[in-house]
């Protein structure tokens, strides 16, 4: 077993070697290395071919036409063609958007952007559970209601929407219908028809593809219409110009196949380690699972110890590679905005670790991870005046603190 | 985020981890700071007939430069004086630990945390305002 052990899924994967192998294929002098859109010889030919049998394994992986697959440059170019693509394009039937606080920044700050254009944007408040519920969806609806967004599972409490509900309502208004897949695709089902979805987005490095490639879903029939952000050849049906990547999309390709034939066996072996990771930790007193909804990521597990500061745990933690919803970690001295609009106290959403597993985990490095977080929060505590105060059973919410 | 050697050796090898009688007429305590902000320091001194503080004690709940910034401070009171204790700047702790332009504030609190513990014990000894 190495160290630092990597509990950080959500984040990015690693890429799967046999996509690796097909990626470099595209990369060697003897290699498919044309440009797929030169229509005058073979070199161009081939990498037609090879992207076209890429798009079909997305297509397959989310129940959709090749036809209707838009390769981007990641979920966050795919986000703001969505969001932006229909608002512009449909801004005279009305300029109102509906989507959660627990989205994305791509989608959070696409919406303020719109925003300041004119939009009207309304942005659900998860319930404790962490879930964006049908009813929350339809309360939002207006006449003048053109877009609903929301992420199909949540990456840092991973909870999962129930996407199926909200289509149908969506489709019966005539109201677009953006998921924002990127934690779940390849990881867990996902039929657009049956969903009703019309725009979904795809990251090619949460599922073991390469980074730097991603996809639009734009649904064909009833058609949807976006206007496009990247003008130039014409690429892609004019939706998005830009020479393609052949080998970053024969990665994202090749991992979307095989996430496909082996999801069954992928959901089993994250969720058994997820459930192993919280067996093992959940003797820790006063411990919390944030985002306890049963509909879940399999990998995806986020808790806070109270009582203990974010930062100084992951500093505890050096073996594991993992993220904290807390401050200090990223630049930013606020709390997770996520864990906040789930109504956790300040404190907790301090005290907050994501852990999230994958393809290459080990149970091995499950047991490590758990031994880790004992001693690390055991030893925290020891040092807290907070736990102190707690254990003398002083309530401290009636303390009067010094705010700074 | 990378950390300089010394908040390393403080934050994994904390001195004076722990917690004086508060209600004792020797002990000064001083707790500042708030859960929400991400850290709370509580740093007791014991202080002698002389005015000479001959203990320090403290618990930090944050990161690992307000840790380090306490358990320094502790180091660095023993055998002061009030007077002198209250006068140490956040300043001299930031570089001594080499703190960030992002974690000076750990360096703030430590001083806020002495500067309350030092009026604590002199309100109790009825030396307010001395």
């Amino acid at each position: 077993m190495q160290t630092p052990i990597y509990l950080d899924y959500a984040a990015t994967t690693p890429t799967d070697p046999r996509v690796v192998e097909k990626m470099v294929e595209c990369l060697r002098l003897d290699g498919n290395w044309g440009n797929p859109a030169s229509r005058s010889h073979v070199f161009g030919w081939r990498a037609e071919e090879a992207i076209e049998e890429a798009r079909r394994n997305v297509a397959d992986l989310i129940a959709a036409d090749p036809r209707e697959i838009v390769w981007t440059s990641g979920a966050t170019e795919s986000d703001n063609l969505a969001i932006k693509g229909v608002a512009h394009f449909y801004q005279r039937k009305g300029k109102h958007i509906i989507t959660s606080k627990i989205e994305h920044k791509a989608v959070l700050d696409t919406c303020r952007q719109l925003e300041r254009e004119g939009f009207e944007v309304t942005y659900l408040t998860p319930n404790a559970h962490g879930e964006i519920t049908p009813a929350a969806v339809a309360e939002a609806m207006r006449d003048d209601t053109i877009l609903v967004s929301l992420m199909h599972a949540n990456n840092e409490i991973g909870v999962v929407t129930d996407l199926a509900a909200i289509g149908a309502m969506t489709r019966e208004k005539g109201v677009l219908f953006h998921v924002d897949a990127a934690q779940t695709a390849g990881k867990i089902e996902i039929d657009v028809n049956a969903m009703n979805i019309d725009l979904l987005s795809i990251s090619g490095h949460k599922l073991y593809g390469p980074k730097g490639i991603g996809v639009l879903y734009v649904r064909r029939k009833p058609r949807v219409r976006i206007e496009a952000q990247m003008h130039g050849g014409g690429h892609e049906r004019g939706m998005r110009s830009g020479t393609l990547a052949t080998h970053q999309i024969v990665g994202l390709g090749e991992a979307a196949r095989i996430a496909k034939e082996e999801m069954a066996l992928d959901q089993a072996h994250s969720a058994a380690l997820r459930q192993r990771l919280l067996d093992a930790v959940s003797d820790i007193e006063e411990i919390h699972v944030n985002g306890d909804s049963p509909k879940h990521l399999p990998g995806l597990l986020n808790v806070s110890f109270n009582y203990v500061e974010g930062e100084s745990l992951i500093m505890s933690l050096k073996d594991l590679a993992l993220s904290s919803g807390s401050a200090c970690t990223s630049a930013s001295l606020e709390p997770s905005y996520v864990l906040r609009a789930l109504g956790l106290s300040d404190e907790l959403a301090h005290s907050s670790l994501r852990m999230s597993v994958g393809r290459f985990s080990t149970e091995e490095e499950i047991d490590f991870a758990a031994q880790q977080i004992h001693t690390a929060v055991e030893k925290l505590r020891e040092l807290s005046p907070l736990w102190d105060m707690y254990k003398d059973g002083i309530d401290l919410s009636t303390i009067q603190w010094s705010a700074h | 985020m990378a950390y300089s050697e010394k908040v390393l050796d403080h934050y994994e090898n904390p001195r004076n981890v722990g917690k004086l009688d508060d209600k004792s007429n020797d002990v000064g305590t001083g707790m500042v700071g708030a859960p929400a902000c991400g850290d709370v320091m509580r740093l007791q001194i014991q202080v002698n007939g002389d005015g000479i503080i001959e203990d320090a004690k403290f618990k930090t709940y944050g990161c690992g430069s307000a840790i380090a910034s306490s358990s320094l401070l502790t180091e660095w009171v023993k055998g002061k004086t009030l007077d002198e204790a209250a006068a140490i700047k956040n300043t001299e702790i930031a570089e001594e630990l080499a703190l960030p332009p992002v974690k000076i504030h750990c360096s703030v609190l430590a001083e806020d945390a002495i500067k309350a513990a030092v009026a604590d014990i002199k309100t109790k000894r009825g030396q307010e305002g001395a």
